[in-house]
């Protein structure tokens, strides 16, 4: 949810209407959980989940097989997954084949967050990533949204993964 | 100043800025993002000058509620689902003693079976209670419900709840646009109460009243909802003036003229109703809504005048009165009585299934093509009760419902 009210904020510096809700799941630490960001150039009436993404973020590389987290993704859509590994190594690698160039990306945004904030934090590394892939928001926009969120040094640390990432998702 | 910020926390703020004296709190969710909100603003001192009371239980909260109001402290608590019920004699003694309480509602199904999610029984098992009830579309309009509310609970003497939807609203990042102090003190006077419990000069509030005396005070609360119908648009436009946007009021027109049909609802899917109907506008579907802001007091007449020009009224309803359908529709029906056109219910969205665009969309056209029941739940799934229907007939000894409806849901239907 964190990333999601992020992004949210990043979109509102930026001048756009921005509507970030959880999909409530079970009230249980670890259980899967689904959140969204609507981006607008105007108000945001609609209160329904989004049921077709124009681009997916993916936290956790073990809900690839377990559910369907592609379920409704537009096929011109944008997919950054939290992960080291090849594609073919996560077994999506037909999968994804069928996506635009640079729509797909994976970043070690864990191993960023270790780097940088020293703890397994990998939201502010993912935005930063899908700033880079989605050309939807600047990376100086999410500096500023984790900077409000996170004052001090824990968001410097979290600005640095987010820049580090989005270089790496830029470069890929 | 627009902030992009979450709806409890918007609340909290626009309660602060209201500058309560006494807030009572206990946690339940959807709720609980709120009053943590407001004691974080006691604590920094944002909020000064007020009692923040962590309290044993919600029948504790509304109760020392009640307690400091009659001591003339503007007072505030909030609750959801269960926790509305627990406070529920409290709820009637708040109307009943006339006290300008203002309390959120963070809308939640009510169990069993147990479900922490949005829909309105909570606040609808409550309508009759003698509170005034306004139900926020948007998250701006919550923040905003509650600063008027205030002013119209004082103004009367009569307590106000704020329905929002839990989740939706309360947990939802927006923009919104958080009023200065300064506006808010333009607009609510402080609070100057009707009746004060005062050692100095001691009198009794609460008194029993027997048949002799009862018909008449009752009467004067009916009054006191009769006079809000006056005082809501009056507030709405003052509040205009001074905030410089539309927010409250009785109720809410939408694409209204030269409507066929129109849809009444209440609260957040609202917004989900008006993008359905540009997309039906644009196909050329004669389609408009109507969102109730205030659904106590009901307001009749505007109600009429808003929906007697269409062919047919389709009620949108987050509750269910079994045995009798919907709570809403039946309200919509008195203030039509006259007009003859028909007006059907969809109980939708319960203990918080999504209300979709398509499924809203399906349900318009079928009603644009005079093929709807006069009752429907929205997304049933007909085959699983069904099998549960025959399945308990077979079998005196058939067990828990919910449990068998949960487990044709995993896939295990029939074994």
């Amino acid at each position: 949810m964190t990333a999601a009210e992020l992004l949210s904020v990043a979109a509102f510096i930026e001048g756009k209407h921005a509507q970030a809700f959880p999909n409530f799941g079970s009230e249980r630490m670890g259980a899967p959980v689904v959140s969204f960001c609507r981006l607008d150039d105007k108000e945001i009436r609609l209160r329904e989940p989004i049921q077709e993404p124009d681009a997916l973020i993916i936290q956790d590389t073990t809900l690839l097989h377990s559910v369907n987290v592609f379920q409704g993704l537009k096929t011109d859509g944008y997919i950054l997954i939290n992960s080291t590994r090849t594609f073919d190594d996560l077994d999506i690698a037909d999968f994804v084949a069928g996506f635009p160039p640079h729509h797909v990306c994976d970043v070690g945004a864990t191993e960023l967050a270790m780097k940088h904030v020293k703890r397994p934090v990998p939201n502010a590394a993912l935005l930063g990533g899908f700033a880079a892939i989605s050309g939807q928001l600047h990376m100086d926009s999410v500096a500023e949204a984790i900077m409000e969120k996170f004052p001090g040094v824990i968001g410097e640390a979290n600005v640095a993964a987010a820049r580090e990432a989005f270089h790496i998702a830029r470069a890929a | 100043m627009l902030k992009q910020m979450e709806g409890s926390e918007a609340v909290a703020r626009a309660v602060a800025l209201c500058r309560p004296e006494v807030v009572c709190a206990y946690p339940i969710t959807p709720q609980t993002h709120i009053v943590e909100g407001v004691g974080a603003l006691v604590k920094d001192g944002t909020l000064d000058n007020c009692e923040f009371i962590n309290v044993e239980s919600e029948f504790a909260a509304l109760s020392v509620a009640i307690g400091a109001s009659a001591a003339g402290a503007r007072s505030y608590t909030a609750t959801a689902s269960q926790g509305l019920l627990f406070m529920g004699e409290a709820v009637y003694n708040a109307a009943g003693l006339g006290l300008p309480i203002v309390m959120t509602i963070g809308n939640r199904a009510i169990g069993a079976p147990i479900n922490i999610w949005n829909d309105h029984s909570d606040s609808m098992s409550m309508r009759d209670a003698g509170w005034i009830q306004l139900y926020a579309e948007t998250n701006q309009e919550a923040l905003d419900l509650h600063i008027q509310a205030f002013r119209l609970a004082e103004e009367l003497s009569c307590p106000v709840m704020v329905c929002m939807d839990g989740f939706i609203l309360t947990h939802a990042y927006e923009r919104l646009d958080i009023p200065d102090q300064d506006e808010v003190d333009a607009f609510l006077p402080a609070f100057d109460p009707v009746q004060i419990l005062d050692p100095d000069n001691p009198y009794s509030i609460g008194a029993m009243v027997g048949p002799d005396a009862f018909t008449e005070v009752r009467y004067l609360a009916n009054d006191t909802q009769l006079q809000a119908l006056r005082l809501i648009p009056e507030i709405g436009d003052v509040f205009k003036g001074v905030f410089g946007r539309d927010s409250g009021g009785l109720i809410h027109e939408y694409k209204t003229e030269g409507a066929e049909t129109i849809v009444v609802a209440l609260g957040s899917v609202n917004g989900t109703i008006k993008d359905v109907i540009d997309g039906m506008r644009g196909d050329g579907v004669g389609i408009g809504s109507v969102s109730i802001c205030s659904f106590r007091p009901f307001p009749l007449d505007e109600l009429r005048d808003a929906l007697s020009g269409a062919k047919r009224v389709v009620v949108i309803e987050k509750s269910l009165a079994p045995g009798l359908g919907g709570v809403v529709a039946s309200n919509v029906r008195t203030s039509l009585r006259d007009a003859g056109l028909a007006v059907y219910t969809v109980i939708a969205g319960l203990g918080g299934r999504a209300i979709t665009m398509a499924s809203l969309q399906e349900v318009f056209k079928a009603a644009d093509d005079d093929r709807l029941p006069d009752i429907q739940f929205l997304d049933l799934d007909h085959a699983a009760v069904e099998h549960e229907i025959i399945r308990a007939r077979r079998t005196r000894r058939s067990g828990p419902t919910a449990e068998h409806i949960l487990r044709q849901k995993a896939g295990g239907a029939g074994k």
